[in-house]
């Protein structure tokens, strides 16, 4: 099976992936990362206005398989949430790169993405 | 099938009185008012053949380990000698009544004091309580005990170190005794990372939860150096019993360097279980710990020779549980050891581990296991290979009921990157060769339909009364009432296509 990566996008190796657009980096989670959770039901709340660090879990995805953290990429504060997925959170099942984000975080240290992978490194690091 | 509410014809009766005999009195003539129900409940107007023959289908459409293998990996789904029961079920044990005066139950007193001193023996612990009902409870008496150590000492730690295989109650129990749970990495063999182990393990650290054979059903051989590892941060080493199984009457948790010791007693010693039935998930601890045992505790007065409730002191963390225990459980197991004798607890472990090996070696060719190497009484396979056919566990797991089979446990444990679309497999020492065969010879058979129908196992189960059932929805829209169930009935038009009789 192959899962779809994004061009462009950084991605962390606990499977996240960020999309950097200027000082906003917008957080998500991988097609292999949707896949492996399978079937998901639950996205915990996340509080708006949050400061977060590289690496800290950032809330818990619950699927019909397995609860699984999701971490921060980077490090920053949290300035948007996705709503839509406190209503359906099957978002990130269907399109995990675009109506299935999580959160949008306001980037403290831009060298901590030297930390991330491209999307080569990324598909390279998840061939199965 | 209609519920017995909706079964129900209004004037039907399931008895009837001689009319002539009786006279009728309305409630309000002859009860205080606060004692009559306003809110009127609608019973079901059935007659007597109408409720046997309801509940006797309903019995018909379960699936319990009286009908077959039940191989549900983690669970220790054994059949379990109905004898116990029946003894459990004597009158002087079901008719003591929690309150009688001790010198009126001195058998039952005398069960629990001797299974006190047989389950030491067994696992190499000074002293048990029965208090804990379950397994979850269990640890969480456990890990308490461990809290009041330290608060004891005037050593404030913080921290709970806990494998990533472990069962999901273990961090729930150390977060809810108010500890922060660190996670310890499994190495490539599935077993603690012992370098990792080492840098995580400090002064702040309470100590390592543990069970061992581990949630893979691996046989963690470190467990001489985590011991040290611990012991030496001046830490304590909890023993998770959930995988006893594989090691009654082997090794002796206590001879392993274990302070406490949790035991599922209606797992491990002929209780059923994963009925939501009574259980005992007993704490043994070495005899430093004894003085921090919640209460009741049963000793013997030798000199007026008789049993009676010992008082415990100051440090015990206190009660956990009304009254003594679950009493028949105690019963069953101590009946359970009794019968079975150090012989046959011995090979009910060799038993369970040579089932699971033989299932394993089966069975790798065709669903590769997540660590190849010999496994304890229970084996991981994954259905890996199958995913390029669009087949999942899942998949898998849900034809095995069409052929009349529990489904094992699935995507348990699930860790990275070692553990994926795992199939846990536990065939516990009941099961004779000739089931095994067959579930081995299942087992290919639907590996072989993986490959060229898959559509048969993504569309089963296709035999059960009720189909494939919709698991997001389950979980988002759990129906736990009657009216809940109205409700759904409406919004969703029943799904009555999906339920066949």
């Amino acid at each position: 099976m192959i899962h779809k990566v994004i061009e462009n996008l950084y991605y962390a190796k606990s499977d996240e992936w960020l999309k950097v657009e200027g000082a906003i980096g917008t957080i998500g989670i991988s097609d292999y990362a949707q896949d492996q959770l399978g079937d998901i039901v639950y996205v915990e709340k996340i509080e708006k206005g949050k400061k977060i660090k590289q690496g800290e879990p950032l809330t818990t995805i619950e699927s019909v398989k397995a609860v699984s953290d999701v971490y921060a990429p980077v490090s920053g504060e949290i300035i948007e949430v996705n709503e839509k997925l406190s209503d359906d959170a099957s978002l990130i099942n269907k399109d995990p790169y675009g109506a299935g984000w999580i959160a949008k975080i306001k980037i403290d240290h831009p060298e901590e993405l030297k930390n991330l992978m491209s999307a080569q490194e990324y598909s390279e690091y998840r061939k199965e | 099938m209609k519920l017995i509410l909706e079964k129900g014809i209004s004037g039907r009766d399931g008895y009837s009185l001689p009319q002539d005999l009786f006279e009728e009195i309305k409630a309000e003539e002859c009860l205080p008012e606060y004692a009559i129900s306003k809110d009127k409940k609608k019973l079901s107007e059935v007659s007597e053949v109408d409720v046997i023959r309801h509940f006797t289908k309903l019995s018909k459409l379960n699936y319990g380990l009286d009908d077959g293998f039940y191989p549900l990996g983690s669970c220790t789904m054994k059949y379990n000698p109905k004898i116990n029961e029946k003894l459990a079920s004597l009158s002087n044990f079901v008719y003591a009544h929690p309150l009688a005066p001790e010198e009126t139950v001195q058998g039952s007193l005398e069960i629990i004091y001797h299974l006190n001193q047989l389950l030491g023996e067994i696992t190499g612990m000074d002293e048990y309580t029965m208090a804990p009902a379950a397994g979850a409870h269990g640890e969480l008496t456990g890990v308490l005990i461990m809290r009041k150590y330290f608060v004891d000492r005037q050593e404030p730690r913080h921290k709970m170190l806990i494998p990533d295989s472990a069962h999901g109650t273990n961090p729930a129990s150390a977060a809810m005794a108010g500890f922060q749970v660190v996670e310890v990495k499994s190495n490539e063999r599935g077993t603690i990372d012992l370098k990792e182990l080492a840098k995580l393990m400090d002064q702040d650290t309470v100590g390592l939860m543990l069970t061992n054979p581990n949630t893979v059903g691996l046989y963690d051989e470190g467990i001489e150096k985590i011991e040290k590892i611990i012991h030496s941060k001046g830490g304590l080493l909890y023993y998770d019993g959930a995988n006893l199984n594989a090691s009654l009457g082997i090794i002796r948790p206590g001879d392993a360097g274990f302070d406490i010791v949790h035991l599922n007693l209606h797992k491990t010693f002929s209780t059923p279980h994963g009925g939501g039935g009574p259980g005992a998930g007993v704490i043994g601890v070495k005899k430093g710990l004894i003085p921090y045992l919640p209460t009741p505790l049963v000793a013997w007065d030798s000199v007026k020779k008789r049993y009676y409730w010992k008082e415990v002191g100051e440090k015990s963390i206190g009660m956990v549980r009304s009254f003594w225990a679950n009493f028949p459980v105690l019963v069953k197991t101590y009946a359970w050891i009794l019968s079975m004798g150090p012989d046959g607890l011995y090979n009910a472990s060799e038993t369970s581990i040579i089932n699971a090996n033989y299932i394993l070696a089966k069975l790798k060719e065709y669903y590769k296991p997540v660590y190849d190497r010999y496994c304890g009484h229970e084996c991981t396979l994954t259905g890996k290979e199958y995913k390029k056919y669009g087949v999942k566990t899942l998949d898998i797991a849900k034809r095995l009921m069409d052929y009349g089979i529990h489904p094992p446990t699935i995507y348990f444990p699930h860790f990275e990157p070692y553990a994926e679309e795992t199939i846990m497999i536990e065939p516990p020492e009941s099961e004779s060769k000739e089931v095994l065969d067959r579930f081995i010879e299942i087992m290919i058979k639907i590996s072989e339909e993986a490959k060229t129908e898959p559509e048969l196992l993504t569309t089963a189960p296709h035999l059960t009364p009720i189909r494939r059932v919709d698991e997001i929805l389950a979980v988002k829209r759990a129906i736990l009432t009657y009216d809940d169930e109205l409700k759904l009935k409406d919004e969703l038009k029943y799904r009555e296509q999906d339920i066949d009789f």
